[in-house]
């Protein structure tokens, strides 16, 4: 049997467990509330550059002379996966769920005989992933050093792929990472980077010119080669923000749980201890009875 | 068809600004040009200066870097890289970051950094034509 120092101590050290669960679930709530504000405010921008893009697709696809990106290589051998997670953990499943999508993802292509290569963004996925896939995993970025997601970060790792797709060292770009539906519901996605026509779900709807034709200056070419590697940094930037914002949702819940259960085990400590004490009291009053009566 | 045009401005980060305005005057890649309510649809790249809305007579001036205008018979939206107002630009504070870009550029060490340094230096010095014109 515990003694009551024992149990006096499980309290504590709960209760200071729940402590740090508090103070940690309000730090993500204050941060998820900015980074919902700055998905939102993210959103009109690629909506827009997704318009625009389908837009031009339109008259482009067709064409023999169309750019890569947007049409692809005309092959579908190597594909690289971009995995976005979070960088940190205690966020409930979140990081489980991102990594879960990849996995999935990354063997269906490679039971199609694929080649797959895969760039973590975030350092929680790539510890999931490389006991199955290390010998894929090119690299790794972890954007722990930064605080707060700019399109600067997100340019840098459009760059990247960039300078890999003109290199030749991939045909097909996927990207997984978890849309931020609400706070309760984040749900892991896949996204098709390159060829940025494929990641168009449904042919973008013209808009009505009224019978005008459309003017491009300079041509559809030149624009197209400027708006394309753009596109793929905004949408690297709309999926880290909507990651930001889905991992502090996680995060707040889960430690609302954590929080929610060390008050539970307290509560089932203090009793237990209470009843320790109690029953120590009457054994004690007990044997003063008996010896008073013995004499 | 309305007698107004509805432009929209978006940067990365936010919505900058969305109403229905008279005019609006973009540096185009390939020239300025001003977009009126049923302009012809176009697209175009944008070089950095500034743009200017006018709505009821008053004007705003946006200094805007990089991106694309789009017109549509809906209206104009221009993406924008970075886009600042000029009307909260400090002149003052301008031409102290104009110095201190000078000074780096002149004190780059190697090639690239100074390539940037210069970059930088011309933006703002566009920056601050853009303001006296």
């Amino acid at each position: 049997m515990a003694s009551l120092k024992e149990f006096r101590n499980r309290i504590d050290s709960v209760k200071s467990t729940q402590k740090i669960t508090k103070a940690m679930q309000m730090v993500a709530a204050a941060k998820l509330r900015r980074a919902q504000e700055s998905v939102e405010s993210a959103r009109p921008y690629a909506a827009r550059m997704g318009a625009v893009v389908g837009n031009l697709s339109h008259s482009m696809t067709d064409q023999p002379d169309a750019p890569q990106l947007l049409v692809g290589t005309g092959d579908d051998q190597t594909h690289l996966v971009l995995v976005a997670s979070a960088d940190r953990g205690l966020c409930g499943g979140f990081n489980g769920a991102i990594a879960r999508k990849a996995r999935e993802l990354i063997s269906d292509l490679i039971k199609q005989g694929k080649q797959v290569k895969i760039l973590c963004v975030g350092v929680k996925a790539h510890e999931q992933l490389r006991r199955m896939y290390g010998d894929q995993i090119i690299d790794v970025i972890s954007l722990r050093e930064h605080k707060h997601i700019d399109s600067n970060i997100a340019g840098s790792i459009a760059t990247r792929v960039l300078e890999m797709f003109e290199a030749g060292e991939f045909d097909v770009c996927t990207l997984v990472f978890s849309k931020f539906k609400n706070v309760m519901t984040q749900t892991p996605a896949t996204q098709t980077l390159i060829p940025a026509a494929g990641s168009l779900d449904e042919p973008a709807e013209l808009p009505d010119l009224g019978g005008a034709c459309y003017t491009y200056e300079p041509d559809e070419e030149e624009i197209l080669n400027v708006l394309l590697p753009r596109n793929l940094s905004t949408q690297i930037f709309q999926a880290l923000l909507e990651n930001v914002a889905g991992e502090m949702g996680s995060k707040m819940t889960a430690m609302d749980n954590a929080t929610r259960n060390a008050g539970e085990m307290i509560d089932k400590l203090t009793l237990q201890y209470n009843r320790k004490r109690q029953s120590m009291i009457t054994t004690e009053l007990i044997e003063i009875i008996a010896g008073a009566e013995a004499i | 068809m309305t007698d107004k045009l509805h432009f929209s401005l978006v940067s990365p980060e936010k919505e900058l600004f969305s109403g229905d305005v008279d005019s609006v005057t973009v540096p185009g890649s390939e020239g300025d040009f001003g977009v009126y309510p049923e302009h012809m649809p176009v697209m175009t790249t944008i070089r950095p200066g500034a743009i200017s809305v006018m709505n009821d007579d008053a004007e705003r001036r946006i200094y805007i870097i990089g991106g694309f205008a789009d017109v549509t018979q809906e209206g104009l939206t221009i993406l924008a890289e970075q886009a600042v107002e000029l009307a909260d630009l400090d002149p003052a504070k301008l031409a102290q970051d104009i110095t201190d870009a000078e000074e780096d550029a002149r004190d780059a060490k190697s090639d690239d950094k100074r390539e940037a340094a210069e970059e930088n230096l011309d933006t703002l010095r566009s920056m601050q034509d853009a303001m006296n014109a």
